[in-house]
């Protein structure tokens, strides 16, 4: 099991969470380390999204969500009073399944997030700093460079879910969440993210529910296996994948259901 | 495998002609459908385009109205419909905007949206009863073109509330979900994200305001709306002629009218509508070629 005396970034505690009658999570226990990549594997249904969409509070859109139990990032509850659900989202960013590049430029799509923040005039030169950064963190830079005015919906799907990505880093959020973020895309696009997040380990925090297995164990450093809205097991990904404690880990992990 | 298999069988050739048969009866169906939009153009133009002329457009009606020109109507309906529009555009595109991204689905809402619903149904000579009663006397505006724009404002509320909320949802939830996600607040996102896509659906919705607000008459005729007045409005608390009522006074209320006049009001009054149609449609064709997705 977990052993490691690094800083955890995401901790819940006894979390319950019920859409109207429906208790989607039961008693949720995690710890997820500061810095690393965790997966969330689990057949549909078991509340992996549901999980990753209240950790930045996005599900709350919904209206008929009921949370018990904390969650705590950088070890404050966010859902305290005292947290504005703005700054909340500034330091969790999210990536979604399908690429939702913003209508306009890919330009545009980078600055965005920055502008929202930081509502002061910058220059054109320290904005042309800002979009060849983040893009080149999501090894995009080199492919668009040329033609950063075009319209992001231009893209193909992969570059689309990298610029998803890239728009995010401005705004220097300390965790990504991911939902599924290469179901779309093919295989090479497909090992072209798992690459960029494997890239940007360390820097970021990161949280990916994945329905893959095979990613879930090349692209991630420790795994959670859930079942009907509970945590069935947690450890390294090396471990979970080699010699799983439960059953239920080992039978999905063997494609007996799921 | 014999040589036949793709060869046209008789229930093939009954499955044709039975379709053949249902896509000429659709054409049929539309052209019946423009028939009445291409007559009454083409009786409008043969009776009454001789009597259009500039002198038609810019001049006062004299002699009772049997000569002269329309030209206090014509301006009359552009105040009201501006009016109308300074009046209903913001408050119908507030409300929509409330509506379509604020407010939950709850049974306030659900009530909001029952009675825009039966706004649009209420037939316009109860608009016009209760203009007279709400703006001409109880808020003491006279019979006034604040009065009648007023009572045209409410009336077509319901139609840019409904155009507007729609074009709002059009736009991708996801584009919402990717600005929250940045931590942009319903505002930002509404204002950076939302309306710029939206633009053009909105835009429509007024289209339809402006046809339906120049050509009404029963809400102007009681609140706002004269008889006969040869003179222009110097503002919003003065009466005013309008195209849609001086077309009713002069096709029915005045007699030794010559044939040709009514017919020309009514090309005016059309011409009028398609025009701001036309400038609304180039308008919203830019914005759309500039739609980046």
């Amino acid at each position: 099991m977990i052993t490691s005396n690094k800083n955890f970034a995401i901790e819940t505690k006894n979390l319950n969470l019920w859409y109207g009658t429906f208790q989607a999570l039961f008693d949720v226990n995690l710890q997820i380390k500061e810095g690393q990549i965790t997966s969330l594997i689990g057949p549909s249904g078991c509340g992996k999204s549901t999980l990753l969409r209240s950790i930045n509070r996005i599900n709350e859109r919904l209206g008929y969500v009921r949370i018990d139990g904390d969650i705590e990032v950088f070890n404050k509850n966010v859902y305290d009073a005292d947290v504005a659900l703005v700054q909340l989202r500034k330091q969790v960013g999210m990536v979604f399944q399908r690429p939702n590049p913003l209508p306009g430029s890919i330009r545009e799509n980078v600055l965005y997030g920055h502008k929202l923040h930081k509502p002061g005039k910058i220059t054109r030169h320290q904005q042309d700093e800002i979009v060849e950064k983040a893009l080149s963190q999501v090894l995009l830079w080199d492919k668009v460079k040329d033609h950063l005015n075009r319209p992001a919906s231009g893209l193909s799907l992969e570059e689309q879910q990298k610029l998803c990505i890239a728009r995010l880093l401005p705004v220097q959020p300390k965790i990504l969440l991911m939902d599924e973020p290469c179901s779309a895309l093919d295989p090479a696009g497909t090992a072209a993210v798992e690459e960029l997040i494997w890239e940007l380990r360390g820097e970021y925090t990161i949280l990916i529910v994945t329905h893959n297995m095979a990613q879930a164990r090349r692209a991630s450093e420790e795994c959670i296996f859930m079942l009907m809205g509970e945590v069935v097991e947690h450890s390294l990904t090396s471990e979970l994948f080699v010699t799983p404690q439960s059953t239920k880990t080992a039978d999905y992990i063997e494609g007996r259901y799921g | 495998m014999n040589s036949e298999m793709f060869i046209e069988s008789d229930l093939n050739r009954t499955n044709k002609r039975t379709q053949a048969l249902y896509r000429t009866l659709f054409i049929i169906m539309t052209l019946l459908l423009i028939l009445p939009v291409v007559i009454i153009l083409g009786t409008l133009v043969y009776k009454g385009g001789g009597i259009i002329s500039i002198d038609f457009l810019f001049t006062d009606p004299i002699n009772g109205m049997t000569e002269g020109g329309i030209f206090p109507a014509l301006v009359g309906t552009l105040w009201l419909v501006s009016v109308a529009l300074l009046i209903s555009v913001p408050l119908g595109v507030a409300a929509a905007i409330y509506l379509s991204e604020y407010a939950a689905d709850n049974w306030f809402t659900r009530i909001i949206n029952l009675a825009i619903i039966n706004l649009a149904g209420v037939p316009s000579i109860v608009h016009a009863l209760f203009g007279v009663g709400a703006f001409v006397i109880f808020f003491g505006f006279g019979t006034s073109i604040l009065a009648a724009s007023l009572t045209l404002a409410i009336m077509t509320l319901p139609v840019v509330i409904v155009s507007t909320r729609e074009s709002l949802q059009s736009v991708p939830y996801a584009f919402r979900e990717a600005c929250w996600n940045m931590g942009a607040t319903r505002w930002q996102t509404i204002r950076r994200v939302v309306l710029p896509n939206a633009v053009s659906g909105i835009l429509t919705g007024i289209i339809l305001e402006v046809s339906r607000t120049a050509g009404e008459t029963a809400p102007i005729m009681f609140t706002g709306a004269a008889f006969f007045l040869p003179y222009l409005p110097q503002g919003v608390f003065d009466q005013t002629m309008a195209l849609s009522l001086h077309l009713f006074v002069v096709a029915t209320q005045v007699p030794n009218v010559p044939d040709a006049l009514p017919y020309g009001v009514a090309l005016v009054l059309i011409g009028l509508v398609l025009l701001m149609n036309s400038i609304s449609i180039a308008f919203r064709m830019h914005l759309r070629g500039k739609k980046k997705w």
